[in-house]
């Protein structure tokens, strides 16, 4: 399926958000997610299941003013 | 010392983390101004990407509470949604909540700005709002639940310094319990100590020493202008007036 992760087109086979932290190399990085504009917690992503179309942010700290 | 929601902090300086040369700078910026707490962001990171691992590692080591930001939300939504994963990713209630209105002068968009405050207390946030210095935003902000107020001095990132200091004055007295900030807009230290001198509790900064040709030597000048205000305000200063007055006695001078 075709999913848009951090504004870009990504095709997964990731049933699942943490599924698609582990396919990007991200399953154990310090990163935060929201799926289709709305927080999914850390806890919840592996029951959080992904559709075509579906629109992921993945982010991390950074710095900041 | 300010207290922000029962947190005792033991700087007037605040501290932003963008901006700066290196690394190292920045570290070091910290270290040599005593700053209490450091703002950070959340940012979009896949693939290969590490900068935002290797960031939280180095704001780990500065010993400060951090304050992450929704720096750059247009809107309610967004703005909720991002201090969502902030909470989480900094396990931390702060949030610097910031709903711009305005692309040009970066202006705190005022309704936003307490619907997104609204829903956040409702949600367990303690909110720290980016506002402006009107009186009637600033109760309202209140009424929903903030228990601190930051308006600008000036433009985020100008170094304008205080724009409006009789409308900073007038929020001071009329919010004498709630700790107020200046964030933004500050370019100078004695910017900073003016902002002290009116009564605030602390100043909030990024660019001017961020920007500046050595940031580690102003950082050192913003924190000892925000103990110099903060002094100046503790020991009622004396009332400005029109006409001179000799300091000097004019009884005993010599009749030449």
């Amino acid at each position: 399926m075709k999913i848009i992760v951090n504004g870009a087109p990504l095709e997964t086979d990731a049933s699942d958000l943490a599924a698609l932290l582990l396919e990007l190399g991200k399953g154990d990085a310090k990163v935060a997610t929201s799926l289709n504009e709305v927080f999914v917690p850390k806890t919840i992503r592996a029951d959080q299941a992904l559709s075509d179309g579906d629109r992921v942010e993945i982010v991390a700290p950074r710095q900041g003013g | 010392m300010p207290v922000f929601y029962g947190e005792h902090i033991e700087s007037r300086l605040m501290l932003g983390t963008a901006q700066y040369p290196s690394p190292a700078i920045l570290a070091e910026a910290f270290r040599q101004s005593g700053a209490g707490i450091a703002t950070v962001s959340v940012r979009r990171e896949a693939g290969q990407d590490t900068a935002g691992q290797d960031f939280w590692a180095l704001v780990r080591e500065l010993d400060v509470v951090l304050l992450p930001n929704t720096a750059h939300c247009h809107s309610v939504r967004e703005a909720v949604t991002t201090a969502q994963m902030a909470r989480e990713l900094f396990d931390t209630n702060w949030i610097k909540l910031e709903v711009i209105g305005h692309a040009d002068t970066l202006q705190p968009d005022p309704f936003g700005l307490v619907e997104a405050a609204a829903q956040l207390v409702e949600d367990g946030f303690d909110v720290f709002p980016y506002c402006t210095e009107d009186l009637v935003l600033c109760e309202r902000l209140v009424e929903v639940g903030c228990r601190v107020l930051m308006p600008w001095g000036a433009p985020i990132g100008t170094g304008l310094g205080l724009n409006n200091p009789y409308g900073l004055r007038s929020l001071r007295a009329h919010f004498p319990e709630i700790p107020l900030v200046v964030d933004a807009g500050l370019g100078l230290p004695s910017q900073a100590a003016h902002a002290m001198e009116l009564g605030y509790d602390a100043v909030l900064l990024n660019t001017a020493v961020a920007k500046a040709g050595d940031p580690v030597a102003m950082a050192k000048g913003f924190a000892r202008a925000v103990e110099a205000g903060a002094l100046a305000a503790e020991a009622d200063p004396m009332d400005p007036r029109d006409m001179a007055a000799p300091s000097t006695p004019v009884f005993g001078k010599a009749f030449l």
